[in-house]
């Protein structure tokens, strides 16, 4: 690890903000991002995810705490941070009437890239993000799809060392969701730290290596998803049976639910085999025709996170 | 960032506001070509004809400098105040607000924006003006001075308009509401001398008077006005709204949450 490697790629430290002095959206989170990192920001609507990336990107003033990017203070090195970070917003925020190639060789020249050195950025990612044939198109006119690629071209333009992306994927299609997560793999693989926003849980499984999860402004876990996968000590899953279910099978050790008259759910304790289950449904005799996890691991973890914090808040 | 990233920030908000306000010519080129030819048949010639002389000069040389400085005032403004409340409506203002480019370059940006379509316009006018009189620079650098800086005055106060605004009718009330009527009182039309004293001492209130006072003194060398005032206090204008519009992007009213 070289020293440069060792300065978080963000670093927040006690981050507050409170809309119209009533709304307190943050309460003080710290978060490290270490250069590299694939980030998931995980959190309800409303926890301060979105908060969060507008303090980062200067798009909201903060009320207290600091942000650095790669070492350099938001505050007091703005243009240097400004430097190291792209960000997706979630929203559209191009204007209507430009056309795609204006709107990344425009948002180049704000970062200070001679005219000669944005054109070919301009191609390269236009060409990666499946757009260079549009180049000539008014924003209007393109897909939600490409518009979503658009905002991505156009933060990578400078080539930031960080990438901060809000949602990127919500609204597009399965296709070009799989196609986003392999490009937003192949940056990241080339050094490129992210940062992701999403309410796809399945999305922060499959790409991030670690986690954090806000809820009413508060993180409430800041972990590997390794780690927190590990904390789920069960999983439930739904047998679909051949025909219909005469009786609700009696599976020693396990809680079974009915849910339809052609499939039961079945809890399995971590660790636990599922030979056995299946050797009771055989002598049961009932035919299994498929089965299924009954909801993304994360997910259970997340509602069960976001449900203990609420507790705790309204205790 | 340093000068030259700056330099070339700045020169891609100049370019991106020339390329706009090219685009969409027939909206913003053209009808102040039209308005301006119908001035001049009206007022200059058919009416004009009839009122004589106004200061030593015909009425179509006397009012040749005031429609070109009512087209370089109006478009300016517009320019600017349209330009930045769309950025800010559509949110594409925050493609630069997240950049590394400092405030002051944002501003320029816009501001020379705004100058360069009021000076095409001006050009425009003054082209149109041809095929009805003939024009005389008298004094090159008043002229010259004079509209450059009315161009940023107005192109400064648009911005600030489009800061506040939150709706485009916000956009619209001041050109119509304040604009018009003080460009109108604004000795385009008439010289000062010809109204009451009472009325006279008002109109020294106008700003506008000052500009366009001023520059027809560079183009036919009359003035009603000491010319040394409208000088500076162009520049001091320049200077107040400048403060004012930089710090309000400092603060990132209306535009940062």
């Amino acid at each position: 690890m070289t020293p440069a490697d060792s300065i978080p790629a963000l670093s927040i430290k006690n981050l507050r903000k409170t809309y119209n002095e009533k709304l307190e959206a943050l309460k003080g989170i710290s978060l490290d991002v270490m250069p590299g990192d694939f980030f998931a920001m995980l959190g309800p609507n409303g926890a301060g995810k979105s908060t969060t990336i507008g303090i980062i990107s200067s798009l909201v003033r903060k009320t207290s705490g600091t942000v650095e990017v790669f070492g350099k203070n938001t505050d007091t090195d703005f243009s240097a941070a400004k430097k190291h970070l792209g960000v997706v917003p979630q929203e559209f925020n191009f204007s209507m009437f430009e056309k795609v190639e204006d709107i990344v060789l425009q948002q180049a020249g704000y970062y200070g890239l001679p005219r000669k050195q944005a054109e070919i950025q301009t191609e390269k990612y236009l060409k990666q993000l499946s757009l260079w044939d549009k180049r000539q198109t008014p924003a209007r006119m393109l897909s939600g799809g490409m518009k979503r690629r658009l905002m991505i071209a156009r933060a990578l333009v400078h080539e930031p060392q960080l990438l901060i992306l809000d949602e990127p994927t919500a609204g597009v299609d399965i296709e070009l969701r799989r196609s986003m997560w392999d490009f937003l793999r192949e940056i990241n693989a080339a050094g490129t730290t992210i940062i992701l926003t999403t309410h796809y849980l399945e999305e922060a499984e499959s790409l991030c290596r670690n986690i954090a999860i806000i809820d009413r402004g508060t993180i409430v876990q800041n972990t590997s998803i390794k780690n927190l996968l590990q904390q789920l000590n069960k999983e439930v899953f739904i047998f679909d049976v051949k025909g219909n279910l005469q009786h609700l099978p009696v599976l020693s050790g396990h809680h079974v639910a009915q849910i339809d008259e052609h499939s039961f759910e079945v809890e399995v304790e971590k660790g636990q085999s599922l030979n056995g289950v299946f050797a009771q449904l055989t002598a049961q005799q009932i035919e299994i025709v498929s089965m299924r996890n009954k909801a993304n691991r994360l997910e259970e973890l997340f509602v069960a996170m976001v449900n203990a914090n609420k507790n705790e808040v309204q205790s | 960032m340093t000068a030259s990233e700056q330099w070339i920030a700045f020169l891609t908000i100049l370019r991106k506001e020339i390329k706009r306000f090219t685009r969409i010519w027939i909206q913003t080129l053209l009808p102040p070509a039209i308005t301006m030819i119908l001035y001049f048949v009206i007022f200059g010639k058919l009416i004009g004809s009839r009122i004589g002389e106004m200061s030593g000069f015909s009425y179509i040389e006397f009012v040749a400098p005031g429609l070109i400085m009512m087209a370089v005032i109006t478009n300016a403004y517009a320019n600017v105040s349209s330009s930045f409340f769309s950025a800010k409506f559509q949110r594409s203002i925050e493609e630069l607000l997240v950049s590394p480019t400092p405030n002051y370059i944002i501003l320029l940006g816009y501001v020379m924006g705004g100058v360069a379509r009021g000076v095409a316009v001006g050009l425009i006018v003054t082209v149109m003006s041809l095929f009805f009189t003939n024009l005389h620079i008298h004094h090159w650098f008043t002229t010259l001075f004079i509209v450059f800086m009315t161009s940023v005055v107005f192109s400064l106060a648009g911005f600030i308009n489009a800061i506040y605004a939150n709706t485009f009718d916000d956009v619209s009330i001041i050109p119509t509401f304040v604009l018009t009527p003080l460009t109108y009182f604004g000795g385009v039309f008439y010289s000062i001398n010809l109204l009451p004293e009472f009325w006279q001492q008002v109109s020294v209130l106008n700003p506008i008077l000052h500009m366009v006072n001023a520059f027809r003194y560079g183009m036919l060398g009359i003035s009603d006005l000491h010319i040394g005032m409208a000088l500076v206090g162009l520049t001091v204008l320049v200077a107040v709204l400048f403060a004012i519009a930089l710090h309000l992007l400092k603060t990132g009213k209306r535009l940062r949450a």
